[in-house]
Order: C-alpha cells, then sequence, then structure tokens
C-alpha cells in the first residue's frame, strides 16, 4: 500500500502516552500482539505518526522498523491524521461501476485535495476506500459517520456544501 | 402477552440508510402508546433485499415494508399496529394482496422464491444479539450432539461424506482439511481460526452472516475444535465490519456465561473458547498463510506451502482455517445429516451458495440459492433484472481474483467446476452485474490497478508483474495500444499465474484473461478503432453538440472551464476538441440533452 507521509506536526500528549504505555503493558505476553497495539495506538491518537511508532518499539522492544513495516503494511493504519470532517468514497466493485470514480474525481476538483491526505489545517480528509459493503447503496461516500449512497455527480456539490 | 413482532433489518445496508434510528422511533412511539407489552421491536441481521431498505416486517401478518422513513413510524403504529390497517404505500409490492390480513407470503415473491436458506437461516429472523433466540432456533444442538453422541472421527465422516467445500473460494473439501489436521488429538496444541478478512471488493456474505447469525459461527467453530483436538480459536475479522464485530463480540460473551465456551462444555470435558483479531485493511490477508502471519503480529505476507496449515499454521502450529459461510453451514449438516445437505446442489458442489449481488441490477442485495441455479435465473428472477432497460452485458464473480461471464454464457448452472471450466471463479460469492455502460477494458483496469496496490511485495512475478500488465492497460486505455498489447498481456498473465507465490498472484490476471477471453472486440476496438465502445475511457471520448438540438441557449459556453466551447446566441455552439478535458460539465448543464460522447 503506498502511503503519503504527514506534514502534520505530532501534537501528541503526556497523557496520550501513559495511556498507550498502559495498553502495551496490558497486552505483554499476548502472542501476535503487535497489531491489537498498533489499532489501540491509533484509536489513542487518531493515527500513527513515526514519534507514536518509537514509543511503541521502545516500549514492546521491537525495532522502528518492525513497528514501520506493520504500520505501512496495512491500509487501515493511518500515517496522516484523519481531518475534522473525513471524507471516504467507497472504490469496491459494485460502487465503481456505478460511478464512484467520477464522484471521488468532483470531490478531489471541490475540495483540492488529493485522496489519502488531509489538508494542512486539519479540516478535511480525503480517502478512497476499499469496499465498506453497503453494496446495496451504491454508489456511496461516508463524511464522518453518516452514509450517503444513490449518488450522483451532481450531488457531491450539495453535500460538501453542508460541511465547509 | 406480545401480540405482534416487529423486525427491523439492522444489517449494514439498512443501517447506513437509518434503521437504527427507525428502530429507536419505534420503540419510543411504542411506548408513547403504552403498548410496549403487545408489541415486541426486534433488531436483526440482514433480509437481503438491501436496495428495498430499511426494511421492516410485522408478524404475525407478515407485512413487508420496504424504503422505511423515520417519519413514517407514527403512521406505521397508529393504522398498522393500533388499527390493524397496514400502511399500503410502504408495502413491498411484490406482497400487496386482496386480503389486507395476510399479505402475500415473501417465500412466494420473484426475489424469494428461488432461494434456499441455510447459511443464511437466521438472518432477519433471530435478534443476534440475544443468544436465546438463536437457541430457540436449536441452536447449540449440533454442538451438544457432537459432543454427547459422536467421536471426532464420526464428525470429520460427516463434513466429508456431505461433500461441502470450503465457501471462501477455494473450493476445497472441508472434511479433508479437518481429516489433515485430525492427527496427534491431545498431544499437540491445534488452533482453529475463522477468516472473515472479506477483501473481495462488492462482497458482503461473511459480514452478513457475523451480523445477522454471529453463534452459528462460533458453535461451529466448537465442532471443528472438537473434531481436530484443538482448544483454541481465532477469528480474523476485517476492522471495517463495526457491526460484525460488535455483535460478534456480544455473541462470544453470552456463549461464556452460559457455558457454551470455556471449559467443560455440556459437561463433557470439552474445553474450548475464542479470540477475535481485526484485520488492518489488507487483500492479500484473505490467503490463509497470510492471515496466519497477521494474526502472529506480522507484515500479512504469505509464506510457501507446503507445509499446510493442517500440519504447521498458526504459531507453528497445526491449524484449521475456515472461511464465515463455510462454518454456517456446519451445525445444519450435523443436525439435518449428510442427505439432507447431498440433496442439494450438483453432483460435486453440494449444498447452496451464498452471493452478494450489486452492480447494475434492480434487487441489489444477497441472495442464497442451491448450487446448480443459472445465472439467469440469479440475475432475471431473483435480481429482477437489469434497470433503466438496459442490457445485460456480463457478470463478474470472484472479485479480483475472478472473471466475468458474459451473456452467451448466462444459462450455466452456478457451481465451482462450471465456474473455473469458463474462466471464472467461484470465489467467495460477489457477483457484480454489468450492463452495456460498462467498458470491459476500464474494468480488468480497475481490478488491476487493486492488485498492483494489494500485492504484498514478496514474490517478483506479482510485484512487478501486475504493475507491467496495468501499464499496458494505461497505455491501451490512453489510445496508444499496439495489437502486440494483446499478446503481451496474454503472456505476462500467464507467466504471473504459473510462477506467484500466493492465491493473490496466482489469480490477478484472471480478469486480464477473461474480459481479452469475451470481449477482445473492446479491446480492439481501444486500440484500432481508438474508440471506447461504453463510452467510458476519457482519452478516447469526444464530447460533441448535436446541432439541431442546440438552441443556443450558451449555458455550456460559460459553464466550461476551459472556454472550449464557442457558439453565438441562438446558434448552435461547437466544442473545440483539442482545447476539451472531457470533465463533462456541459453535458451535465445542459437542459435540452444536445450534447453527447462518442
Amino acid at each position: 500500500m503506498k502511503k503519503n507521509l504527514t506534514t502534520v506536526m505530532f501534537r501528541g500528549t503526556k497523557a496520550q502516552e501513559e495511556q498507550l504505555i498502559a495498553e502495551i503493558e496490558s497486552l505483554r505476553g499476548t502472542p501476535g500482539a503487535m497489531m491489537p497495539i498498533l489499532q489501540k495506538a491509533q484509536e489513542i491518537y487518531g493515527y500513527l505518526p513515526i514519534e507514536v511508532q518509537r514509543i511503541i518499539a521502545e516500549h514492546t522492544g521491537a525495532s522502528l522498523e518492525e513497528v514501520y513495516g506493520v504500520s505501512t503494511f496495512y491500509s487501515q493504519f493511518a500515517l496522516n491524521p484523519k481531518g475534522e470532517i473525513s471524507i471516504g468514497v467507497c472504490l469496491g466493485t459494485a460502487c465503481y461501476v456505478k460511478g464512484s470514480g467520477d464522484i471521488l474525481d468532483r470531490i478531489v476538483e471541490v475540495l483540492g485535495l488529493p485522496a489519502g491526505s488531509t489538508t494542512p489545517d486539519g479540516k478535511f480528509s480525503l480517502e478512497a476506500t476499499r469496499c465498506i459493503g453497503a453494496c446495496g447503496l451504491a454508489p456511496v461516500i461516508t463524511i464522518n459517520n453518516d452514509v450517503y449512497g444513490k449518488l450522483t455527480k451532481a450531488d457531491v456539490d450539495g453535500i460538501l456544501a453542508k460541511y465547509r | 402477552m406480545v401480540r405482534s413482532h416487529v423486525l427491523i433489518c439492522g444489517g449494514t445496508g439498512c443501517t447506513s440508510s437509518g434503521s437504527v434510528k427507525i428502530l429507536d422511533a419505534m420503540n419510543a412511539e411504542i411506548a408513547a402508546k403504552g403498548l410496549q407489552d403487545e408489541i415486541k421491536v426486534v433488531g436483526t441481521g440482514c433480509f437481503g433485499l438491501c436496495a428495498l431498505g430499511p426494511i421492516m416486517i410485522v408478524y404475525p401478518e407478515g407485512t413487508f415494508y420496504s424504503c422505511v422513513k423515520v417519519e413514517d413510524v407514527p403512521e406505521i403504529v397508529e393504522e398498522h399496529l393500533l388499527k390493524g390497517r397496514p400502511v399500503e404505500r410502504l408495502v413491498y409490492h411484490e406482497t400487496k394482496s386482496e386480503d389486507p390480513h395476510h399479505a402475500t407470503s415473501l417465500s412466494e415473491t420473484a426475489f424469494y422464491k428461488k432461494q434456499k436458506r441455510v447459511a443464511l437461516r437466521n438472518c432477519g429472523v433471530i435478534n443476534p444479539e440475544n443468544i436465546d433466540e438463536y437457541i430457540a432456533m436449536d441452536g447449540y444442538a449440533a454442538l451438544g450432539k457432537v459432543l454427547t453422541e459422536m467421536t471426532p472421527d464420526d464428525v470429520i465422516q460427516t463434513i466429508l461424506d456431505s461433500g461441502l467445500r470450503g465457501r471462501g473460494g477455494g473450493g476445497f473439501p472441508t472434511g479433508l482439511k479437518w481429516k489433515f489436521a485430525s492427527g496427534n488429538r491431545g498431544n499437540v496444541t491445534k488452533y482453529v481460526a475463522c477468516n472473515a478478512d472479506e477483501g473481495d471488493p462488492g462482497a458482503f456474505m461473511d459480514r452478513s452472516i457475523l451480523e445477522g447469525d454471529p453463534h452459528a459461527v462460533i458453535e461451529a467453530m466448537a465442532i471443528a475444535a472438537y473434531a481436530i483436538g484443538a482448544n483454541e480459536g481465532y477469528v480474523y475479522v476485517r476492522a471495517e465490519y463495526p457491526i460484525a464485530i460488535h455483535r460478534l463480540e456480544v455473541a462470544i460473551k453470552q456463549a461464556r456465561e452460559y457455558g457454551l465456551l470455556g471449559k467443560n462444555i455440556f459437561g463433557t470435558g470439552f474445553d474450548f473458547d475464542m479470540f477475535i483479531r481485526f484485520g488492518a485493511g489488507a487483500f492479500v490477508c484473505g490467503e490463509e498463510t497470510a492471515l496466519m502471519t497477521s494474526i502472529e503480529g506480522n507484515r500479512g505476507e504469505p509464506r510457501p506451502r507446503p507445509p499446510f496449515p493442517a500440519v504447521k499454521g498458526l504459531f507453528g502450529q497445526p491449524t484449521v482455517l475456515n472461511n464465515v459461510e463455510t462454518y454456517a453451514n456446519i451445525p445444519q449438516i450435523i443436525l439435518n445429516g449428510v442427505d439432507w445437505f447431498k440433496s442439494m446442489g450438483t453432483e460435486k458442489s453440494k449444498g447452496t451458495k451464498v452471493f452478494a449481488l450489486g452492480g447494475k441490477i434492480t434487487n441489489t442485495g444477497l441472495v442464497e440459492v442451491p448450487m446448480g441455479t443459472t445465472l439467469r435465473e440469479v440475475i432475471e428472477e431473483i435480481g429482477g433484472g437489469i434497470p433503466n432497460g438496459k442490457t445485460f452485458k456480463a457478470a463478474q464473480t470472484g472479485g479480483p481474483s475472478g472473471g466475468c461471464i458474459p451473456a452467451s454464457l448466462i444459462d450455466t448452472p452456478i457451481d465451482y467446476d462450471n465456474l473455473i471450466a469458463i474462466g471464472s471463479m467461484m470465489g467467495s460469492g460477489g457477483l457484480i452485474v454489468m450492463d452495456e455502460d460498462t467498458c470491459m477494458v476500464d474494468l480488468a483496469r480497475f481490478f488491476l490497478d487493486f492488485t498492483v496496490d494489494e500485492s504484498c511485495g514478496k514474490c517478483t512475478p506479482c510485484r512487478v508483474g501486475t504493475r507491467r500488465l496495468l501499464e499496458i492497460l494505461d497505455k491501451i486505455i490512453a489510445g496508444n495500444g499496439e495489437m502486440e498489447d494483446l499478446d503481451r498481456l496474454e503472456e505476462l498473465s500467464n507467466y504471473i499465474k504459473s510462477a506467484s507465490l500466493c492465491g493473490l498472484g496466482q489469480t490477478a490476471p484472471n480478469p486480464v484473461l477473461s474480459t481479452l477471453r469475451y470481449f477482445r472486440d473492446e479491446y480492439v476496438a481501444h486500440i484500432v478503432d481508438k474508440k471506447c465502445p461504453a463510452g467510458v475511457c476519457k482519452s478516447l471520448l469526444q464530447y460533441k453538440i448535436d446541432p439541431d438540438k442546440c438552441k443556443g441557449c450558451t449555458l455550456c459556453a460559460r459553464k466550461c472551464p476551459v472556454g472550449a466551447i464557442s457558439g453565438t446566441v441562438k446558434n448552435p455552439h461547437t466544442i473545440d476538441t483539442a482545447k476539451c478535458i472531457k470533465c463533462g460539465a456541459c453535458m451535465d448543464s445542459c437542459k435540452f440533452k444536445a450534447i453527447y460522447k462518442e
């Protein structure tokens, strides 16, 4: 999976770090704990910048390379923080044959933001996602926890306007 | 005394269109009318007819409401539940009947008539978050029977005799897999695992089973564990499925409370417990060895086989890994017997198969049919055909590993071997329907783009080969293809298939090969005529204005972002194709449908 490195400054707090270390401790001895640790870390920080990976490496005894290797292998691990408004465009097959590619193009055009990145002010992030399983509603986009289905390119501007 | 049950679908499709709010509103409305002791509201798993969601069924009448909105709830309560008059405008048209008290049974509608629900039998019927409802449907009876009446070898023999084959796509006989892992029981640590990493885009069978009937999977895993001599199980589930994960967590907790997981199950001395591990979005982790590497906490890269997981699997121990749908069949086979199961299906493919119908089809949703049902029955009868008066062009099965089935083969009975013979594969059950507006070259490119992104990079044929395939397809789509490219595609595809390490690479060229096999003319049109017959590939399209229809309103010229449209008021306009960036803004804005693409 190709990943864009982040340009947003790391703003982790001491409390977050303590919480993460506590999670690592509670998983000590669990076989194959690296994935659950990374998932917990992403829950705590919202993403996995190199600073967080370093904490994990330090406290698990794994090398930073190993932590980085696992973090970059899986698409769900984000190296970029999600925007305040996080947009996902489903590019599963059912959505694709119903035109989700055009919808993504239109969102990219309106926001001026390439897929897989976050605006520098942290407001919007855009992702082309794998199938989210709402194929009955294809084509589908998600904005934070809201799902918009059966869309056409013409609906995009109106929906985005609600969030600007 | 409860006089009515209101079932509301809580599958992902209906949840996405607001069924949780409807459920809350229904409970509130019923409480407001003081009916809470008479009417029970149940959130269920998927009914299958996702296209018409959110769905609600009211029993005992069996009234099937479709496309329900929160605003409709007071009317349903007031009219139907209080006064006994179903809200006609919301009733699914296929179930409308003369007699208002007896709706046409769902099993008689075109969508359900030819279906046979085995793996999905409890989906949309029970509340998946209540173990008692599962037990009331003979839940855990199969586990009880296995533990008290059958030896582990009996169990394996039963599954072998049933002819059950893996529903994840490969079609390997499940009983054989169990047999290979069964040696040396009691002396070796073994594992059972469940593959719920449903990565095939457009497929949601496994998710619906986990959401609608999670206990069936738990029960079946316990049975498998007993059969091979394992005491621990892992479910590897996609993190993208929050509802499925939640229900599985609830189900495991309830099963533990009831003593159906844990130590000394049914007082037989058999111990079994299970754990959930979340995937993190890697398609390759659907491959068995990659899945196990991922559970172990590493990059999910596959490893060479042999040794097979039955010998050396999870944490280096013998492991049985089955797919969710495979497991969902197990308790039924134990309870109803081998003969019952073998009565469904074709000679070499027994039982049923769940398909996720998607794409250009009226009834998108989840269907389960006996093996051997033809594609025509699934698409035209159950699926309700192609919407908007378009024609069927092809169906795609098996996702990025599969191929397409053209209209000429629509009468093929669907089973494992037939699909392989025509160059596709069963896959996990995604079935995407395409009409004349789908470009098959673009579709092949779509899948290759997916595999290039998802190739783990461990072996060269897959890592580099798929990228080269994608480049050739890009070249053809851009209008720069040459006829020799078709030979290159074929040659390279065959190398990738034979030399890749795992299933991902070995099947990645299938979308290319099968579109080349059945839609070669479309490739030729892209290469020789520089045209995209379906009107999809932008580089080969030209936007044009029909001078007879154009009224000269100038709207398109004002909308065009690059000033490619010229003309004077009230005279037909023209598009400068050299300047045109093919954004389609003019076509969207034209009120007279005077702009077309070719």
